[in-house]
């Protein structure tokens, strides 16, 4: 269906190609899933599909693709409209229309299809999506998991034999996820249609897969095959694979189902062992976790002027939210919410999105006001103080860390962040050295990769030495690499006596960091408790390795291979489980 | 009116859905006849009657859609306009001859060439009238565009235009889209600032966040732009070259004869063949624009359609303009109240009757559906 012959794309003066060597066939009817470490030219060789690589951004094209006997050198990407379907990552900057409905024509009418034809067109896709509630529904007003299904949909309705989707799932709650994940699933296995898809949450996506393609550097030639043989050699992989790599379990599990039906000698070996607890103090560090602790702790230490020891010392709670009440128009985004933060904790929000988890966090930092209700950070109610104040008491890095950053260099910013804290001059600056030892000064910060500018984000918010620190989904379009970075330096602020709170959709990052987890629907808390009490009974939000081990409360591969090794100590070794 | 209404079930406004919406027109005729009407008077009060009809219907018949929010934003902007009017008068003056002076600014002296302009000096109670009579006339005209636009989406008037229109009308909505999000950027980037540790205030605050706020906004337009390449914006049928030269010749032609005719129109001479030589151009440009439609393959899914109650919404804008342009002909004192000298204005009775046909709307166009957030129970009180 999609054949590309030795492609290989080169953007402006770049001094390498962006990707190279490209040699595959994507069959017809296949869900092709495409892997790789942030910036080794996902995005890129997508864009060659719809052609959009090289028609829309420039660069230069060499080799040929060929997308159902057509040559993207001689069609314009609106020349394959009727072929291709394509989403990026970002389905608001997709949508043309204002509302679902239209969406759903307006491909059919730029290629012009006779009326009859759209509207049962239209019915059809809104049925098969489930839209069929929100067809007169203005775009503006849906949920993150509705928008993405419309621009599916959207790109659905003229019937394309390709889709070709940038990180469908990375701003989903989990359970938006599963429902946009199955519907790739019913286009692939009810109407044959070819799906590539980009993702860096794998392990919601990695056993839907045909086929994997797997890009393992900028400009490397990828390497193509079964899900179970890529992922055995992926620097990229899920949970589940880990823990099948850790137990040397063949073939690889790609899904719970596969891992649980393996994983019963393993549950019976650990039966009885307690896991680790998730901070940092325990063994149940990962390596990373330790290596950044000890510089980064000297460094805050170091700074640190107030303070004894590195932590703050204060022992009372950092922040309390009681009877909290958010209204925004008319309706009430927060309800009841009482919360308590002490120091030294981390805590995880998660819930559906919309369920008010950014509104509680910026109540936290004093940018809305609450109707009912109060909140106190550091005796002091966050929404009365002045910002200068505010930012020694508490910090917060937005969904979009570019939100926080104005200057046009790296090192312009952190001067910039030094004289808004107060702090000694380069101290922020020693941060950044620390977090982003491989960024120059000059460096512009729009052209740092993402996680890069999470970093410097946290850079910055961390100058203010804030004993109370917030986070806003702060692994969206991270890939595993630049997560287990920031688990680590999140891991170090934790064990030197910071608080951190993080909203977020990814369950396996609030299993490897948090101590609690706390709940949020509808603007209410709906559960409050340690990690494994929480996260293991539900089952939207457990991680995958609570969902292969359970009832037993493993949360992580960490803590599975600290057991491990601790039970190969006290016992002589045993062959790795087999299938049963 | 309601009640008479209410009792023929028939003929009770039904409940809108996408079928039976009242055509994206109709809206706009309706509130340029209400504009029409207002720039045909400076009587405050019915300039406030006009404002009020155009409120109750749309309090009536808007939905809950974001476009529809905009209304209280024109209605400031109408009292904007009214506050700047009236603070040129005072600064600069007016030509209007008054007796009754408030107060005396001082004067700047100004040299000889800029005689005519005049900077302070005397505030007559006169002027201000003028002005502020001035000022509600251009508040109202705004008003009643805020109205059209709360009660039918541009996007959804551009849907009506001939075919080779559309693409350049698409590329407009999608330029009008970006003024709210680049609102809704500036407001983030200000809290944002917050976390910074600086104030949120402030012009310094509005102008260190520019920059970013155009660079979002650069790249949301690049990104709209590629995916509308994507789904086949753009694409074209070949037509043959002989249409493609006939096409251009009737554009152009029917454009000059546009042109010649409507000056023709206005110039003291030549009046005889102003007229035909204007009918001919608006013919064969139309014409143009017909054939142009050939080289779009677009079709419409689902084109609002003009039905009873558009011609209904439609022909009481049109009513409302033609009585206030008739009582202007007829008694043109009572629809501009005397300035010099100052005159209390009273309120004509057969022209505030013709302003009070444009509520016909409000009663027969369809029922926007509750949103879902609203209670049940408030459904049936809506018509």
């Amino acid at each position: 269906m999609i054949r590309f012959e030795q492609v290989s794309v080169t953007y402006g003066d770049a001094p390498a190609p962006a990707i190279g060597g490209v040699d595959l066939t994507v069959p017809e009817g296949e869900l092709v899933l495409l892997v790789g470490p942030s910036g080794v030219g996902k995005s890129t060789l997508l864009g060659t599909v719809s052609g959009l690589v090289p028609h829309f951004t420039g660069g230069l094209l060499r080799g040929r693709v060929t997308v159902g006997g057509r040559d993207t050198r001689t069609h314009k990407p609106r020349e394959l409209a009727d072929l291709v379907g394509t989403v990026g990552q970002d389905p608001l900057a997709h949508f043309v229309t204002d509302t679902v409905e239209d969406e759903l024509a307006y491909g059919m009418e730029s290629l012009g299809l006779a009326p009859d034809v759209m509207r049962r067109r239209v019915e059809e896709t809104l049925d098969l999506l489930g839209l069929a509630e929100l067809r007169d529904r203005p775009i503006a007003t849906l949920s993150g998991g509705q928008r993405q299904r419309v621009a599916i949909g959207s790109v659905l309705t003229p019937h394309p034999r390709v889709l070709v989707l940038d990180e469908p799932t990375s701003a989903l709650d989990p359970a938006a996820a599963e429902e946009v994940l199955a519907v790739l699933q019913r286009l692939v296995h009810d109407l044959g249609t070819t799906v590539l898809l980009a993702e860096h949450r794998l392990e919601r996506v990695v056993q839907y897969a045909d086929q994997v393609i797997l890009l393992p550097g900028p400009g490397l030639p990828p390497v193509v095959g079964d899900p179970e043989r890529i992922m055995a050699v992926s620097p990229v992989y899920p949970p589940v694979v880990a823990l099948g790599r850790l137990t040397g379990w063949q073939p690889l599990p790609l899904s719970v189902r596969d891992a649980r039906r393996r994983a019963a000698g393993l549950r019976e070996r650990l039966a009885g062992r307690e896991p680790e607890p998730v901070d940092g103090t325990g063994t149940a560090a990962p390596p990373a976790a330790t290596a950044a602790r000890t510089p980064l702790g000297r460094l805050l230490r170091r700074r640190a002027t107030t303070a004894k020891d590195g932590a703050p010392d204060r022992t009372g709670p950092l922040a309390v939210v009681s009877g909290l009440g958010v209204r925004r128009g008319r309706t009430e985004a927060l309800r009841e919410v009482s919360l308590t933060v002490a120091p030294g904790e981390t805590i995880a929000l998660m819930g559906r999105n919309g369920a008010g988890k950014s509104t509680l966090l910026s109540a936290l930092v004093g940018m809305v006001a609450p109707a009912a209700g109060s909140v106190l950070v550091g005796d002091r109610a966050p929404h009365r103080t002045q910002p200068g104040e505010l930012i020694r008491h508490v910090g917060l890095v937005p969904q979009e860390p570019r939100d926080l950053l104005y200057a046009d260099t790296v090192a312009a910013e952190c001067a910039a962040a030094d004289s808004d804290a107060g702090a000694t001059d380069g101290s922020c600056r020693a941060l950044v050295h620390e977090l982003l030892p491989e960024v120059a000064d000059a460096t512009h910060p729009r052209d740092l990769s993402e996680g890069q500018r999470l970093a410097l984000a946290l850079a910055v918010v961390l100058t203010g030495r804030p004993p109370l620190l917030l986070l806003d989904e702060p692994t969206r379009g991270l890939d595993y690499a630049a997560k287990a970075r920031l688990v680590g330096v999140l891991r170090a602020l934790a064990a030197e006596g910071h608080a951190i709170v993080l909203a977020t959709h990814d369950v396996e990052l609030a299993a490897e960091l948090a101590h609690r987890v706390v709940i949020l629907a509808d603007g209410e808390i709906v559960a409050d408790g340690p990690t494994s009490r929480v996260v293991v009974s539900s089952p939207a939000f457990a991680p995958q390795v609570a969902k292969v081990m359970a009832p037993q409360e493993w949360l992580t591969v960490t803590q599975i291979r600290t057991a491990l090794a601790a039970t190969a100590a006290t016992a002589p070794a045993r062959e790795p489980e087999g299938t049963e | 009116m309601s009640r008479a209404v209410n009792r023929a079930a028939t003929f009770r406004a039904p409940e809108a859905n996408r079928s039976n919406a009242l055509h994206a027109g109709a809206w706009w005729l309706w509130a340029l006849g209400l504009a029409v009407a207002a720039s045909r008077t400076t009587n405050p009060l019915l300039l406030g009657l006009l404002v009020g009809v155009a409120g109750y219907v749309v309090a009536a018949r808007r939905t809950d859609a974001p476009w529809a929010r905009s209304y209280g934003a024109f209605i400031k902007l109408g009292l904007a306009v009214i506050v700047i009017r009236l603070l040129f008068s005072v600064f600069l003056g007016s030509p209007v001859p008054g007796e009754r002076v408030l107060i005396t600014l001082p004067e700047v002296p100004l040299p000889d060439w800029a005689a005519g302009v005049r900077i302070g000096g005397r505030v007559t109670a006169e002027q201000l009238v003028f002005s502020l009579y001035d000022g509600a006339k251009l508040a109202t005209l705004l008003i009643c565009v805020g109205a059209a636009n709360a009660l039918a989406s541009p996007a959804r008037l551009l849907k009506s235009l001939p075919g080779a229109l559309y693409e350049a009308g698409v590329a407009v909505v999608v330029a009008m889209t970006f003024a709210p999000n680049m609102v809704a950027d500036v407001g983030r980037l200000r809290t944002a600032r917050r976390l910074r540790g600086r104030p949120t205030g402030g012009v310094r605050a509005v102008l260190q966040i520019g920059l970013p706020v155009l660079e979002g906004a650069l790249e949301r337009s690049v990104a709209v732009a590629a995916s509308m390449d994507a789904r086949g914006y753009g694409r074209t049928a070949e037509v043959p070259r002989a249409v493609r030269t006939t096409t251009t010749a009737l554009t152009l032609g029917g454009l000059l004869g546009v042109c010649a005719g409507s000056y023709a129109l206005l110039a003291a001479e030549g009046a005889g063949y102003g007229l035909p030589l204007l009918g001919a151009g608006v013919a064969a440009a139309l014409a143009g624009l017909r054939l142009g439609g050939r080289r779009s393959v677009r079709t419409r899914y689902r084109p609002d359609r003009w039905g009873v109650r558009a011609w209904l919404v439609a022909g009481s804008g049109a009513a409302v303009a033609a009585l206030m342009i008739r009582a202007g002909a007829v008694d043109p004192a009572a629809l501009h109240p005397g300035v010099v000298p100052l005159e209390a204005p009273v309120l004509p009775l057969w022209p505030a009757a013709g302003a009070l046909l444009g509520l016909l709307p409000a009663f027969v166009a369809p029922v926007p559906a509750p949103s879902p957030a609203a209670l049940p129970s408030q459904r049936k009180t809506a018509s």
